[in-house]
């Protein structure tokens, strides 16, 4: 079957797709873009994290189908997620206090290119997983990058608490967690700045 | 190689020049891992590439009495269906230490989950279900599940026909290997002792779970190699093992190091390597397989289970008498590590303690449950489980409060192993206890608020069991030692390439090993080594592969100490060769260059005492100095058969551990609030690093203090929980806060005195938790995980 969907602000579209075939693999292996990862396929470690119109879900439980026609974030797509949402004054996609981004808010969004200077351009998140050390092996990192950046979204100011609920759909094998906890506080406290990336 | 995408790429990082050791430098692969872009072993793709798949034993042990492929061979998309009969050459096993393993089945299977057959197809699909139309008749055989029914008479051997090197010294067939350590007189000493307790402890199946799942991709090349880009801890192991059995010579199989999701011990074997090049060498195209979770836990080796019976004595005023022990490891149906496993069981199974009188035992078991192997703490792990649990049992029988009681006994430097060997570097083990005794005990009642009880704090949770009725605080203490690098007398070496030229009027250097970063940070390490060796800013980091001499396994603690010690080496060496050609240029200058210790620094050639001499620019001008070399740290040797004595370990890791846990008695569930750690590492190259690594350490311990098991059904040696719906890993709700107080005591005998530091954190975190929840509950709880039923007796 053919199967299109918005991707990081743009068209996408994939044919002879088998019925079976998840969101992941169709994200992976037929659109190119590997960075929602493929850890447990079961729906348990939320490595797999991506935005369904608006809302964080495990795109290994999503029949590639059942997004006909919808809009999907992924990890790879992150960055220009956050910066337009920054510059449309923190709610401009239309999530912040709601179940998801609004349609509107999305069709206007944009996936760019690496800025001009070469250097990556990163969401605050981001950044903030490379300076606070949460990033071992990265495997879980697009997913809870994917969920922390939701969170922060819908809640500017987390307490520990928060944060630990946000993220407990997401394994990590690595750091022990005390590092995204410091991650997850790190970019709320800087806000919703754009910042390029300093590690590589 | 053309057509491949999405193989690892060169690391290249500028950067301050203080970013050298002793800075918490971020990671060089950072922002690829935080775009998505960083490419992992299962995002590799090429055009026309095939999937493959495994199929896989339904049952643990059997006779094969039939494969039938022709149905899988007839399905549209399928190129390949390969068993044991299209294997090219006489050589069809493979294994670490003894080739005990099949590359496909022959005639009989030994575990559950063990390789029958490979498919290549257009479609993992397409190849799922092909592999699901081969027709495996079995004749089932009884099954080894556990000591008893292994050395019971008549018992059926896992493998008859033995003739590795441990069969002569082993009692049994089914043991693979047996380390006892005999030292003093434990019956002489037993009889001094005022107080004697004994102990039976079982600790259970632990899998790794690196979230980064088995796979890779195998290119078929004109030359009639193949070159292979795969995960793993350690390329030159996996291609000393590959080579043979494809019949090719090593260096017609290029592996390269594609990017690794954790590993933990869990790929030091091989899984798909040879059947993803077997399956690419006979179809001529490109094979991609990546395992599902569910056949990950099947894929790679667990925590060896274990069973352990302790026996210690002490005297009234608190000093430990002697220690009778006996270790059974569970190595299931191949080898694998198990040998070395045992090595450090039986040689650390005295824990961080002066005992002089000892009588120890270790071994490991063949049986038909899944093969066990590596995991972080190898060995120590179990041990430390069983000591810890022990000295809080003597602690109590003498009234003794239980750190001052191992405060009491514990080694330090000069202390004798029941080994015989020396501890020749700072055991800061009573330290270690003072300052995690120390660090403030987290507020009582945490969960209370303003508005009432915050059940996220709570043991349950969200599930909302209790808001602090029968729920009981506990307090526990333990510490471990782990050794670092291979032991025995492993020929445990290293090799570096370092380049050192001129780029755009500045000195950059190039590090290429092929050191498997798997997460734990080597490639930062390295990169900040070449900047303070090298006096560079940038320094890129070359993909690791088999095109540069081994670097050893990156497992044991050992990287940093080994292939960091090797990069050092290697520094060392390139600017000794600046030197002297800036010597032979610019020599007659100045009599420094003759007189003074020369540096390389920001770029320029000074003197210890500051004076620059010379750019290095000017000094290389369009010369490269490139240099591989290999190094090595101080050679161990074997422990003796009969008594274990022998200088068999290299050095030795220390940590600490304070849990505080609130239980639900009532429900039996557990709530673990804080979990303080307190670790001597030597020298800190990167301390943002090292305190990741405690933290994660420590954490994969607890989670096999209260949850993790691989379930394996006693009668038929199936696994029962292949999934993380059903094995169950520590999410950020059930990990508390871990403070960590980092030490730095330095061993003279290693790289700039840094200690190996991965492991050990994973040792005391386990019986720290379980002292803690006998400390709440006042039960004796001998066996880890702790699930509810066994603190509500239900």
């Amino acid at each position: 079957m053919r199967v299109k969907f918005t991707v990081n602000g743009r068209e996408q579209q994939a044919d002879d797709v088998w019925e079976g075939e998840s969101l992941l693999y169709v994200l992976r292996e037929r659109m190119g873009l590997p960075g929602s990862k493929n850890a447990c396929e079961q729906g348990e470690c939320g490595s797999c994290t991506v935005r369904l119109d608006g809302v964080p879900v495990c795109s290994c439980l999503v029949a590639a189908g059942q997004v006909e026609g919808r809009e999907v974030v992924t990890v790879e797509g992150l960055a220009d997620y956050a910066e337009q949402r920054a510059q449309h004054g923190g709610c401009a996609t239309g999530a912040c206090g709601s179940a998801g981004t609004s349609v509107d808010a999305a069709q206007r969004w944009q996936a760019k290119p690496a800025g001009a200077d070469g250097q990556v351009r990163l969401s605050p998140v981001q950044q903030a997983f490379i300076d606070a050390g949460a990033v071992q092996c990265g495997f879980c990192t697009p997913g809870l990058l994917v969920a922390a950046d939701e969170l922060l979204e819908r809640n500017a100011q987390p307490s520990d608490a928060d944060i630990r609920e946000a993220l407990s759909g997401n394994l990590c094998r690595c750091t022990g967690y005390e590092k995204i906890l410091d991650a997850v506080r790190l970019a709320a406290a800087r806000g919703d700045a754009q910042t390029t990336g300093t590690g590589a | 190689m053309s057509g491949v995408t999405r193989t690892p790429t060169h690391l290249t990082q500028g950067g301050a020049t203080d970013a050298g050791i002793g800075a918490s430098t971020l990671r060089p692969d950072g922002t690829l891992k935080v775009t998505g872009e960083f490419a992992y072993s299962s995002d590799l793709w090429h055009e026309d590439m095939l999937w493959g798949f495994t199929l896989r034993s339904t049952v643990a042990h059997a006779e094969i009495v039939s494969i039938d492929t022709s149905e899988a061979l007839a399905q549209s998309g399928v190129y390949a269906v390969l068993t044991y009969d299209d294997l090219p050459t006489e050589v069809k096993n493979y294994g670490l230490e003894i080739q005990d393993t099949p590359v496909l089945a022959h005639g009989k299977v030994r575990h559950h989950g063990e390789p029958v057959a490979l498919v290549a197809a257009d479609h993992p699909e397409t190849a799922r279900r092909a592999a699901a139309k081969i027709k495996v008749e079995y004749a089932e055989l009884p099954v080894v599940t556990d000591e008893a029914s292994a050395l019971a008479e008549g018992a059926p051997l896992v493998h008859e026909n033995r003739d590795d090197h441990h069969i002569s010294h082993v009692p049994h067939p089914n043991i693979v290997h047996r380390q006892p350590i005999v030292r003093g007189d434990a019956e002489a000493a037993a009889r001094r002792a005022d107080v004697i307790v004994t102990g039976e402890y079982v600790f259970g199946m632990q899998d790794q779970a690196f979230l980064g799942p088995e796979s890779g991709l195998a290119v078929p090349a004109e030359d009639g190699g193949v070159d292979l880009y795969v995960a793993t801890q350690w390329l030159h192991s996996d291609l000393r093992q590959i080579a043979p059995v494809l019949g090719l010579p090593e260096d017609k199989v290029r592996m390269t190091l594609s990017g690794v999701g954790g590993a933990f011990g869990g790929r030091e074997d091989l899984s798909m390597q040879i059947h993803g090049c077997l399956l690419a060498l006979r179809t001529g195209k490109p094979v991609k397989i990546v395992y599902n979770r569910f056949e990950s836990f099947f894929g790679h080796v667990h925590r060896h289970p274990a069973k352990l019976w302790y026996e210690h004595g002490a005297t009234k005023d608190g000093k430990l008498t002697h220690l009778k022990c006996r270790i059974v490891l569970d190595g299931g149906a191949y080898a694998s590590a198990s040998p070395a496993v045992v090595g450090n069981a039986s040689s650390l199974s005295v824990g961080p303690y002066v005992v002089e009188d000892v009588d120890i035992e270790a071994i490991a078991l063949y049986s038909n449950n899944p093969p066990c192997g590596a995991m972080r703490g190898f060995g120590a792990v179990q041990a430390c489980f069983a000591y810890e649990a022990q000295m809080d049992k003597l602690a109590a029988k003498l009234g003794m409060d239980p750190v001052e009681f191992r405060q009491l006994n514990a080694m330090e430097q000069g202390t004798l192993l029941p080994t015989g060997q020396v501890v020749d570097s700072p055991a800061p083990v009573a330290e270690l206890l003072r300052r995690v005794k120390a660090m403030p005990l987290p507020p009582e009642n945490q969960w209370e608020t303003t508005e009432g009880a915050d059940v996220r704090a709570l043991p349950g949770g969200l599930s909302n069991t209790t808001h602090g009725e029968d729920v009981v605080r506990g307090i526990g203490y333990a510490v471990g030692i782990k050794n670092v690098g291979f032991s025995e007398g492993f020929d445990d070496y290293s090799t570096a390439r370092v380049r050192m030229e001129v780029v755009g009027g500045v000195p950059v250097a190039t590090v290429h090993t092929a050191m498997a970063e798997v997460g734990q940070g080597g490639v930062t390490v390295h990169a900040q080594i070449a900047r303070t060796e090298l006096g560079v800013e940038q320094v890129t980091i070359h993909p690791a592969d088999t095109r540069v001499g081994s670097a050893g396994s990156t497992s044991a603690s050992r990287q940093t100490y080994v292939t960091g010690g090797a990069v050092k080496n290697t520094c060392e060496h390139v600017r000794e060769q600046v030197l002297e050609l800036g010597r032979r240029k610019f020599g007659t200058y100045h009599p420094a260059w003759a007189t003074a210790e020369l540096l390389l620094e920001g770029g320029k050639v000074v003197t210890d005492g500051g004076e620059v001499l010379a750019d290095v620019a000017d000094v290389l001008e369009d010369e490269a100095i490139d240099l591989e070399l290999e190094w090595r740290h101080r050679p161990t040797e074997p422990f003796d058969l009969r008594t274990g004595q022998g200088n068999g370990h290299v050095q030795y890791s220390f940590a600490a551990h304070r849990a505080v846990v609130e239980v639900d008695t009532a429900l039996g569930l557990v709530k673990v609030v804080e979990l303080a750690c307190a670790q001597d590492v030597g020298k800190a190259l990167n301390p943002l690093s090292v305190v990741g690594q405690i933290q994660g350490g420590t954490t994969q311990g607890l989670g096999v203090a209260v949850m993790e098991e691989i379930i394996v059904d006693p009668k038929t040696a199936k696994v029962r929980n292949p999934s993380f719906t059903d094995y169950l890993i520590p999410t950020i709700l059930d990990t508390p806060t871990i403070p960590v107080d980092v030490l730095e005591l330095a061993d003279e005998h290693a790289p700039y005195g840094l200690r190996g530091i991965g492991e050990a954190p994973t040792l005391s975190s386990t019986p720290a938790v379980l002292a803690a929840i006998r400390n709440a509950t006042g039960l004796e709880l001998n066996r880890t995980p702790v699930r509810p039923e066994h603190l509500t007796g239900t």
